[in-house]
């Protein structure tokens, strides 16, 4: 229907919207990127990580979150943001404890990924250094809250794609942790070798085991392009490209 | 032993549906009765409820006043906020402590005492205080702190601590507490006589968008903090399909130096649930949930009484007042200990019995709440206030306050002042009338709105309390010129780390970083730059977070900062050699030179 089409503007470029899209789907569409961790499409918004944050209409919101309206003024770019971005990207390394230059999830890492596009190269804030547990009992995934982020794919994708419950997550504040469905391990959960829970991870908190370095350094999914790129992508493509077919919800 | 707990969890399942929405009323329950929630009960009620085993824990880990570790058979919780640091906090737990010989978090070997502290408990007016099991007990030092040890060593009863009861319904057998009500200013709602039913009558009389427009002709705000007009937000749920709504007071007053509904629930609590009748009537609802906070459980007998009174005299229940297809009843929902409950959208998410993680929103409660259905969270002093516009009219109530803020405004008084209690003003008062009122004698600064409002100084005791100029939700501490305004500060970002619910990063870990940012300027061992960064990275948790908790966690430091910032820049100094002053070479490389068994090589 046409009335349910209509512009927003990002940074000042017209974009077009569709009723019920929210920020993050409108801008994908259009090839403008607006960095997140915990938003993955396919699997429900969570707004956890709030790399998303943009002033919609002079309000901060998270574009994953929020729908779209008419004429909707959006600020992603801007020096500000960048700054927001670049605190968050910091908090997230010094709350866990990541070594890059060990962990086999580098180069696919989308926090690794991250810290290169916003030039983060070490963070301001002192490392809280918290012991996280390390969960290897289960015969093909290891868990490695050293490397979590709480960003909920892995919670969100056992419930609502594999239709199990292996994640959740306990304590509050600085505390929280990433839980699972057992009285003790993540092998005595449901889990299994090729759930899609396996396939969502931003960082290498949730691995199959013997997979390792199966890609070499270097040609890795962000060894040349920066994250985003892909997105950015289709605002090249686009031009005359005839409008996608709308399918299913 | 085991087999009888599985069987008693199980009946306690039961009693609530075997429910997975009751879990927070199965959890407590089960904890009051065994001590903790242990593994083993965490198996049964999943297994009774459908919830999963990671639910039922996460639930759990959530709430203060739930463990999976066994607790003694009296858990004293000794309140740690500003308020009763400044009346001999320290001196009332180190005596505890001494007394039963164990630390806070520890439980005695005899399994007969636990020690904690815990945040506000809405006794600032009286402080020290403590909880007890649920008895809260008042003005404590360390003489009655040792006498209280000792009497309970004899027997085990808390309740029977209370000596001495306090004033109006304190006294009530079914309250029968040593609390003080302290309400000391005259006004308009604590104090006017009420007659039992007028207000549901005169609501009844007229079409529930009659009543609305009542409510909106009052311009009536709500008076937890935000401001959000209660009469839009009915006309919301009113308008929102949905075949159940719902009405939820919020009674989870949880910022810290807040008590006001402590007194309203003990001597107005039949306007309150008034209120909620009226409110239901105007939206269409049925249901009514009060959420008590848990700290607050010593009032639940006496309310439940009042709701079965009001259901005697068909103020609740079917056809109330004979208006028939008009049913509501109230249940009371007790929360666990978790301030962030406060917020609506965590409020309802803990009423389904989940962890009180906020919600994003949209969807907004007043279209998809409670069970998915329309619901309207409003404050106990903004349902008191329904009943009594429904009362006197709008224009009555429009009489106080200022064109933005109409009515009287409940405040919460603690700290330097000769009479801290419970106050109601007009809105547009200046704070230095409120100062004069409470016998405020050197005030140097005052928290206005608790920690997530601001501490103002001199120069601002001329604003006005209001909605557009200095908000509050009723807490207001008084601090005079011997106080440490950053320990106080430091304090209050303890309370956001310990209180925030983890789910966003800005929050979780941001205030984490401002604490500690600020702590190295408390110990001299800050730059000019530490204050830069507390500003941009309080911008960026304000900016960022999810919900009104993380939005204002910054507060303390960035209020502190604008209108105190000498006590900063006192602390700070320039590093002498262009390394960090906090940055200790010795302990940098002792652990490096423990385990390579090197010795370190110093410079001089």
């Amino acid at each position: 229907m046409m009335s349910d089409k209509f512009t927003i503007y990002i940074d000042g470029t017209e974009i077009a919207a569709r009723q019920g899209q929210t920020v993050i789907e409108a801008a994908d569409d259009a090839g403008v990127y607006i960095p997140r961790l915990c938003h993955l499409p396919g699997l429900p918004p969570h707004g956890s990580c709030r790399m998303c944050t943009v002033i919609a209409n002079g309000r901060p919101a998270s574009a994953c979150y929020q729908p779209v309206s008419p004429g909707m003024v959006v600020e992603n770019e801007t020096d500000e943001m960048l700054e927001h971005r670049k605190a968050l990207i910091e908090m997230l390394f010094v709350e866990g404890n990541h070594f890059c230059m060990v962990c086999e999830k580098s180069g696919h890492c989308e926090l690794q990924a991250l810290a290169y596009r916003f030039g983060v190269t070490a963070p301001r804030f002192p490392y809280h250094w918290f012991p996280r547990e390390v969960d290897g009992s289960h015969p093909d995934v290891i868990v490695d809250r050293n490397r979590c982020i709480l960003c909920a794919r892995c919670v969100r994708a056992s419930r609502d794609l594999d239709g199990k419950q292996v994640f959740q997550f306990k304590h509050r504040g600085p505390h929280k942790k990433l839980s699972v469905n057992a009285t003790a391990r993540l092998k005595d959960t449901d889990l299994d070798v090729t759930d899609a829970a396996l396939d969502v991870c931003p960082v290498g908190a949730l691995m199959r085991k013997r997979g390792a370095y199966g890609v070499p350094i270097g040609d890795r999914l962000y060894d040349h392009e920066p994250i985003g790129s892909d997105i950015e992508g289709r605002a090249a493509e686009e031009t005359d490209a005839p409008e996608p077919l709308e399918v299913g919800p | 032993m085991s087999e009888d707990l599985a069987a008693r969890v199980s009946a306690i399942c039961r009693e609530y549906g075997s429910d997975a929405g009751r879990m927070m009323d199965i959890t407590r329950t089960v904890q009051a009765e065994f001590g903790c929630v242990s593994e083993q009960a965490v198996k049964v009620i999943a297994g009774e409820t459908s919830a999963t085993l990671a639910d039922v824990e996460s639930c759990v880990s959530f709430y203060s006043f739930l463990s999976s570790e066994q607790q003694g058979k009296v858990v004293i919780r000794v309140c740690d906020d500003v308020p009763d640091r400044m009346a001999g906090f320290q001196r009332v737990l180190d005596t505890f402590s001494d007394e039963l010989g164990i630390q806070p978090g520890e439980t005695t070997e005899d399994g007969a005492f636990t020690l904690e502290t815990t945040a506000c408990i809405g006794l600032s007016d009286q402080a020290p205080g403590a909880l007890i099991n649920d008895v809260p007990v008042t003005y404590l030092s360390s003489d009655k702190a040792r006498e209280i040890v000792r009497e309970l060593r004899r027997h085990m009863d808390p309740r029977r601590l209370v000596h001495k009861e306090g004033d109006g319904n304190n006294a009530h057998p079914l309250i029968h507490s040593m609390v003080q009500n302290h309400a000391r200013g005259v006004g308009a709602i604590l104090y006017t006589p009420y007659n039992r039913g007028e207000a549901v009558h005169k609501a009844l009389s007229i079409s529930p968008k009659e009543v609305i427009r009542a409510i909106k002709t009052a311009r009536l705000r709500g008076r937890g903090g935000a401001g959000f007009p209660a009469g839009m937000k009915w006309e919301f749920a009113r308008n929102a399909p949905g075949e159940s709504k719902y009405v939820i007071c919020n009674a989870d007053e949880g910022e810290p130096g807040t008590f006001k509904d402590r007194v309203l629930l003990t001597e107005r609590s039949d306007r309150l649930f008034a209120g909620m009748t009226i409110a239901g009537y105007a939206i269409g609802a049925a249901h009514g949930i009060l959420y008590l906070r848990a700290e607050y459980k010593y009032l639940r007998p006496f309310l439940e009484a009042q709701l079965q009174q009001r259901r005697e005299d068909g103020l609740l229940g079917e056809n109330v007042l004979d208006r028939e297809g008009f049913d509501f009843d109230i249940r009371i929902q007790m929360g666990a200990g978790a301030y962030v409950c406060g917020e609506e959208t965590a409020l309802i998410a803990s009423c389904l019995g989940g962890r009180g993680d906020p919600w994003n929103r949209p969807p907004f409660p007043a279209i998809e709440g409670y069970r998915g259905f329309p619901t309207i969270v409003n404050n106990v002093e903004t349902l008191c206030c329904v009943t009594k516009i429904l009362e006197e009219g709008p224009a009555t109530f429009c009489e106080y306050g200022t064109r933005q803020s109409a009515g009287t405004k409940l405040l919460s008084i603690s700290g330097d002042c000769l009479r801290p209690g419970v106050y109601e003003v007009a809105f547009g008062v200046s704070l230095r009338e409120v100062l004069d009122l409470c016998g405020a004698e050197e005030p140097v600064a005052v928290q206005v709105g608790g920690p997530s409002g601001q501490l103002v100084g001199e120069g601002d005791f001329d604003r006005q309390i209001c909605f557009d100029d200095l908000p509050t939700g009723g807490s207001m501490m008084v601090f005079g010129p011997d106080r440490d305004l950053l320990e106080i500060v430091e304090n209050f970002m303890d309370f956001f780390v310990e209180e925030s619910c983890g789910y966003c990063t800005p929050c979780r870990v941001g205030n984490v970083l401002l604490r500690e940012t600020l702590q190295r300027v408390r110990s001299g061992g800050a730059e000019p730059q530490d204050l830069e960064d507390l500003e941009s990275l309080g911008d960026t948790v304000r900016k960022t977070s999810r919900c009104g908790l993380g939005q204002t966690s910054p507060n303390p430091i960035l209020s502190s900062l604008r209108n105190f910032r000498h006590l900063y820049e006192d602390r700070v100094a320039e590093a002498p050699d262009g390394r960090r002053r906090s940055f200790d070479l010795d302990r940098a490389v002792r652990e490096a030179a423990e385990i390579t068994g090197l010795k370190p090589v110093h410079d001089g």
